[in-house]
């Protein structure tokens, strides 16, 4: 049974965010969602809207339900009318619209502000109520009640941990190519809530979450060249971590947070080096070649790395120990193979494919080697897991209004269930998905 | 006297740490009090406003420095063939003028900026456009200009010189530019 949100929760989860360093989003990069596609047994769950939420100011009933509906396990019904948590469900009406799980609510506005949020489950076809909670939080903490409902329901229901309430990081180009701007943005998992933590006349790219989620590392080329940064995010404040004579670029944490392993080119060419993630010290090269080495991420269990190389003639995805030996190859598809991303048990590897020209995201089983294609998109990038492992978020152009506009997508592994966040302006890239740390404190 | 060498000590560890190629910490995390706020006092967070950086200065300028500039308008851009990191004999007249430049004042610095075109991912094309800068430097050191005068980079395929997405807007993106360090 979750724990509600306590009162210290809530304001704790408040100035969290108000404490950030960051500044509010203006009204422009707030991104929409849009859900697309059919999972192949999805749960039929009918989501009531809450009595009284059309005086707060969000829908706790419509995010949570978008949110279920963007994981692929749930589709939307509707029919069963109004219900709240002490409402007697009409079960033959239910069962007749063919709703499996049933929820309704209540938003109560109290006298000093805060929102008195309460909701039940039902289960339709035993008939019966399978939980219900109740919570009080102020306004400002209404779009991440709504993803802990979400994550509730989920976990209820799948036995796995649901991925609303966690955060996404990505940039967005604003400006034309005389005047571009770049900005560094956080948002929640379906985009909304967005704050941004930096902007700069020159590029950011490859943002990295630490496991802590208390920081970002990436790379800024505001020194007109690629340096690597390490932003705190509680305070704003932030440490160069890799500036090398040359390029600095690549970051990647450890899963312990201690580390990170970058790519520098202070010996020439572009090769993998192991730094403390507090800057300073002497890097550690993880591998000798006189081919291009980059794009290194941590296995799960901190052992290993998978890496982009050259070596064999063209850019292949390869695994080493982090102790160094001998790299193995570990896709063996076309000629052009980068980007790995890897999912929390290990057993997955997403990573860009080129295929007849197009840039795919595809999925690999790592022991069998199965390789599917996921998109029917042909400029994808900067592919990252959800911290279930269920979902992929990845930056891919979309024509739209006759112009390709950079734009994030979410995909469920088996490529049926996507989403589209699009920002109402600007090219948005470089789409990193968050863990489960650093949202709450216990 | 001890005072006066352990000063000199300190001092000149100090001078040395500050003259690596690493940029040193400037400020560590401080340790946050998870203590609740009470809710009025959410009424006024204290944000930490988001650094804006200043847009930075077009490539072709010479930035104040103190040893004598050298002309980067002189220095001429040396372009790739699709795939390609050699650089062509056609430039090699340009780049043994530029080497002489270069030579004729040690005390002069410059950048070596490489970049591709659009196609592919950020960090490739950023080891790709360090591939080419890499080249360049190669060859200006073959006709004698020091190492310690030079700074290969790359922006991969962050500026992007030409928009188009034909092959003529994207031979005009795989390049290797000089800029003031």
């Amino acid at each position: 049974m979750m724990t509600g949100l306590t009162r210290r929760q809530a304001v704790v989860r408040a100035s969290s965010f108000m404490a950030m360093g960051l500044v509010d989003s203006s009204a422009n990069a707030q991104l929409r969602i849009e859900v697309s596609g059919a999972g192949a047994t999805q749960l039929p769950i009918a989501v009531s809207p809450f009595k009284g939420e059309e005086s707060a100011p969000h829908s706790v009933s419509a995010i949570a339900l978008a949110d279920l509906m963007r994981s692929g396990v749930f589709r939307s019904v509707t029919g069963v009318g109004a219900l709240d948590e002490s409402s007697r469900p009409e079960w033959s009406r239910i069962r007749a619209v063919g709703a499996d799980t049933v929820l309704g609510g209540s938003v109560s506005r109290l006298a000093d502000g805060r929102f008195d949020v309460r909701w039940r489950l039902w289960d339709a076809v035993r008939g019966e109520s399978v939980g219900s909670q109740n919570v009080v939080v102020a306004a400002a903490d209404l779009r991440y009640t709504a993803h802990r409902l979400a994550d509730w329901i989920y976990e209820k229901l799948t036995g796995e941990k649901g991925v609303a309430a966690t955060r996404i990081a990505y940039i967005v180009k604003t400006g034309g190519a005389t005047a571009p701007r770049f900005s560094l943005w956080i948002a929640d998992s379906d985009g909304e809530g967005a704050h941004f933590a930096l902007s700069s006349g020159e590029p950011i790219i490859s943002p990295v979450w630490s496991p802590s989620g208390q920081h970002l590392a990436y790379v800024s080329f505001e020194s007109r060249k690629p340096v690597v940064y390490v932003h705190e995010l509680s305070t704003g404040r932030r440490y160069v971590a890799a500036n090398f004579k040359g390029s600095n670029s690549s970051p990647a944490w450890s899963p312990d947070g201690r580390h990170l392993v970058v790519t520098l080119s202070r010996d020439g060419g572009s090769q993998m080096f192991l730094i403390a993630a507090s800057g300073g010290g002497e890097p550690r090269k993880l591998s000798s070649s006189l081919s291009i080495d980059t794009e290194a991420v941590f296995a799960p269990d901190g052992k290993s790395i998978y890496f982009v190389s050259d070596r064999g003639g063209s850019p292949q995805i390869y695994r080493m120990s982090v102790d160094g030996g001998a790299a193995q190859r570990v896709s063996f598809s076309g000629t052009y193979n980068i980007s790995p991303a890897i999912n929390p048990s290990g057993d997955k590897l997403a990573f860009i494919s080129r295929i007849g020209g197009a840039f795919k995201l595809v999925v690999q089983d790592v022991a069998t080697g199965v390789m599917q294609p996921l998109t029917n998109t042909e400029a994808d990038e900067s592919p990252s897991f959800s911290p279930n492992g269920k979902q992929i978020i990845y930056a891919t152009q979309i024509l739209q209004a006759g112009r390709w506009q950079e734009a994030l997508m979410t995909t469920t592994l088996d490529g049926r269930v996507k989403s589209k966040l699009t920002a109402a302006s600007g090219d948005i890239r470089e789409p990193d998905w968050g863990g489960f740390q650093g949202l709450t404190v216990k | 006297m001890i005072k006066k060498q352990l000063f000199l000590a300190v001092f000149t560890a100090t001078i040395l740490a500050g003259c690596g190629t690493k940029v040193p910490i400037t400020e560590r995390a401080a340790v946050i009090d998870r203590a609740p706020q009470p809710v009025a006092a959410l009424a006024q967070p204290a944000l930490v406003p988001a650094p804006v950086l200043p847009a930075s200065p077009a490539p072709r300028e010479v930035a104040p420095v103190e040893v004598a500039p050298v002309d980067i308008s002189k220095l001429k851009t040396i372009y790739f063939d699709f795939d390609s990191f050699v650089v062509k004999p056609e430039f090699q007249a340009a780049l043994e003028a530029q080497a002489k430049v270069l030579m004729a004042n040690r005390q002069a610095k410059v950048s070596l900026v490489g970049h591709t075109d659009d196609l592919g991912g950020r960090e490739y094309n950023l080891a790709l456009g360090q591939k080419r800068a890499d080249a360049v430097k190669r060859s200006l050191t073959i006709f004698g200009v020091s190492d310690a005068q030079m700074e290969a980079i790359s922006f991969g395929k962050e500026k992007l010189a030409s928009a188009g997405s034909d092959e003529v807007s994207r031979a005009k993106n795989r390049r290797v530019e000089f800029a003031a360090p």
